[in-house]
């Protein structure tokens, strides 16, 4: 910068606007160049959800609509719907993101303002250490140790103590086998939290101290501070953070499969065992032996595309009326 | 790293002597490979790496299961597929493919009941067939109990696990079930993989095996080999000629040999619910497919020199991980058969 102005005072004019120029092309191309990266990721998703939607056409033209209602799941009869996964996967990312959320901001909530300055660097080292753990080992984390204990502690308590209740029941009768929905959703939980906590943990950081050092300075609790400061400064990227998560939950494969049951069936109970978008298709793909059957599980990969938009843009859209309605309160 | 090797191979040739360098180059030539069936997979691996001890020749397999085997053997990708469903005779006209069986396995149904040894419940097919269509649920229900009349059964839900992947294990299971229970036949039928009534499902023999373990009250279908190695309790099972057999390499053997394999062409046979006192009832077969006039006969010529070794000198082989070798009439029956249908 400094050079280029000196240049300009000691070579006059002529010298300067072969200078801009240069620089005009450096920075068009620069540009050219992060528009490029940007526009990758949108020609990759266009170009994954097209040619999922083109490989599952055959099974969208045989079945037409009813494919998104059917609860059919029959390779003999080749009777395909999609019913059951979308249940599954909305359910079990549902349960996911209510065990996620909370215990996600108390941990960033402890982190930054609570947890003394020694103990704060090692347990962020150790969230972001279970983020890096790959899924099929919470998947036998979830197999040989939760479900076991699912099936001899929980699963019988629910069942007992609340299966019995009008409204609620229904979704807490069951075998006790420790399989399902609910046990999904736990695991999903787990392995989800250190992607929310640890992007809430950044961005608390981000307030700034004298904000918060204000409000404590004319009374705050620190549930005030980060209730009603931290939170609203943050509250974009927070939510950012539990798209994220809940990305992860909806995608899910590994895990999912060795703790949901895999079996095509639909039920109201959260005990019994159901099926995900993602479990049906790695289990299902290699042995697929009919090309409606194969179709009919790109279909269901389209249909994840589809099922992870709608969710992400009716957060999104609460998130807007929500901040609207924050902008309302204020006036 | 294959080329790696071979080039230290060939200079180790050259130093011992012209011939040996020549057999080597054919030996990298005439690589055999195959593709299909998972449940194919170690007895296969076993006699390609006894093969390669013997001959030199190498044998590529592929264990991607039989429905991906079926695949890659049309697309003519590799030399030989694998299936552990027989494909019918038109459909082989269509695409020119010869079929044939190489080795006999079984399927066995396996619970999760503490305090109860293998062999000691007693099933029929109707019974287990009405235990998956979720007709039975508890153990205690009269058709169980009044065929194990010493056996104590709890009050208990029975946990039905099958396969959730599309598996030739499945395919002998439930076409079994079709045999003996004419409601599975129409409700359900035959298929890798079918429309479970009830139950949860586990990836794999592995997959199944490990949910029978872990859940009490559970009945589920593996392998012989998998119940064996994993000391799971198998039940026996009433065959069609009204005795309980126990799974054994014996009762696989006897499902076999009563089997009529001339009947069908292309030995389009699943020799599930076998005739015969000691046929164990849910015996399975895997088959090869090759092509009838296949492009590169020389490969080809290859692979069938691999089966005809793998079937007559295999055996000791295939019984060491529980297969069961095929019957010697079997054999004879299957050499004729190459010798007039592949070129």
């Amino acid at each position: 910068m400094f050079k280029s102005y000196f240049a300009l005072a000691m070579d006059g004019p002529n010298k300067a606007s072969s200078h801009d120029r240069h620089d005009k092309r450096a920075d068009m191309l620069f540009s050219l160049v992060v528009k490029g990266c940007a526009l990758l990721v949108l020609i990759a998703l266009l170009g994954a959800a097209f040619s999922m939607l083109w490989g599952g056409r055959e099974a969208f033209a045989t079945f037409g609509w009813k494919f998104l209602w059917s609860s059919d799941w029959d390779a003999v009869q080749r009777k395909f719907g999609a019913l059951v996964p979308i249940y599954g996967t909305l359910v079990t990312a549902l349960i996911a993101m209510i065990i996620a959320v909370p215990v996600s901001f108390g941990i960033a909530l402890f982190l930054t303002e609570i947890a003394p300055a020694w103990l704060r660097t090692p347990i962020a080292a150790a969230i972001e250490l279970l983020a890096g753990i790959p899924s099929i080992i919470y998947g036998m984390w979830g197999l040989f140790v939760f479900v076991p204990f699912m099936a001899e502690h929980v699963d019988p308590w629910l069942d007992e103590n609340l299966g019995a209740l009008p409204v609620t029941g229904p979704l807490f009768q069951g075998a006790p086998i420790g399989l399902g929905m609910l046990t999904a959703g736990i695991v999903l939980g787990i392995m989800v939290i250190p992607f929310v906590a640890s992007i809430m943990r950044e961005v608390f950081l981000t307030v700034p101290s004298e904000i918060k050092e204000s409000c404590y300075a004319i009374g705050s609790t620190t549930w005030e501070v980060v209730w009603d400061v931290v939170l609203p400064y943050t509250r974009s990227a927070v939510i950012g953070g539990i798209f994220l998560g809940l990305g992860r939950a909806l995608g899910e494969t590994m895990a999912v499969t060795f703790v949901l049951g895999n079996a095509h069936l639909l039920s109201a109970s959260l005990l019994e065992p159901g099926n995900s978008i993602a479990a049906t298709i790695a289990n299902e793909f290699t042995e697929a032996d009919s090309p409606i059957y194969l179709s009919s599980l790109i279909a269901l990969g389209f249909l994840l595309f589809v099922v992870t938009f709608v969710v992400l843009a009716v957060a999104r859209l609460m998130l807007m009326r929500l901040a609207k309605r924050a902008g309302e309160n204020k006036q | 790293m294959s080329v790696s090797l071979f080039s230290r191979f060939k200079k180790q040739a050259a130093v011992l002597g012209f011939t040996t360098l020549l057999a080597a180059g054919s030996v990298h030539a005439a690589d055999i490979s195959g593709a299909g069936s998972s449940f194919v997979y170690p007895i296969l691996s076993k006699w390609s790496a006894s093969y390669n001890a013997k001959t030199g020749e190498r044998v590529n397999y592929q264990s991607i299961g039989s429905g991906g085997g079926i695949a890659q053997i049309k697309a003519a990708t590799v030399t030989f597929g694998a299936s552990d469903m027989p494909l019918r005779p038109e459909e082989l006209e269509k695409a020119g493919l010869a079929q044939f069986p190489v080795v006999i396995g079984g399927v066995v149904p396996v619970v999760n009941l503490p305090g109860v040894k293998a062999g000691e419940i007693r099933f029929t097919g109707p019974v287990i067939a009405n235990i998956y269509l979720g007709k039975i649920t508890k153990w205690n229900d009269p058709a169980i109990t009044s065929l194990n009349p010493k056996v104590r059964l709890p009050d208990q839900k029975i946990t039905v696990v099958h396969r959730s992947d599309g598996s030739g294990t499945t395919f002998n299971w439930a076409n079994y079930l079709s045999k003996v229970s004419p409601e599975w036949k129409t409700k359900v039928g035959e298929g890798t993989s079918v429309q479970w009534p009830s139950g949860i499902g586990g990836k794999g023999n592995e997959g199944v095996a490990a949910y029978v373990n872990q859940i009490k009250g559970s009945l589920g279908y593996v392998e012989l080999a998998y119940a064996l190695q994993n000391k799971m309790t198998f039940t026996k099972v009433k065959n069609k000629s009204g005795h309980f057999v126990d799974p054994s390499l014996e009762t696989f053997q006897a499902g076999a040999a009563s089997a009529d394999w001339t009947e069908q062409p292309d030995f389009y046979e699943v020799i599930t619910d076998a005739p015969g006192k000691t046929s164990w009832p849910i015996t399975a077969s895997v088959f090869v497919l090759m092509y009838k006039q296949p492009k590169d006969a020389a490969r080809s010529a290859e692979a069938l020199k691999f089966f005809k070794w793998a079937l007559e000198e295999g055996q000791s082989d295939a019984q060491s991980l529980d297969y069961v070798a095929l019957p010697t009439r079997l054999v004879e029956q299957i050499e004729a058969y190459w010798a007039k249908e592949i070129r």
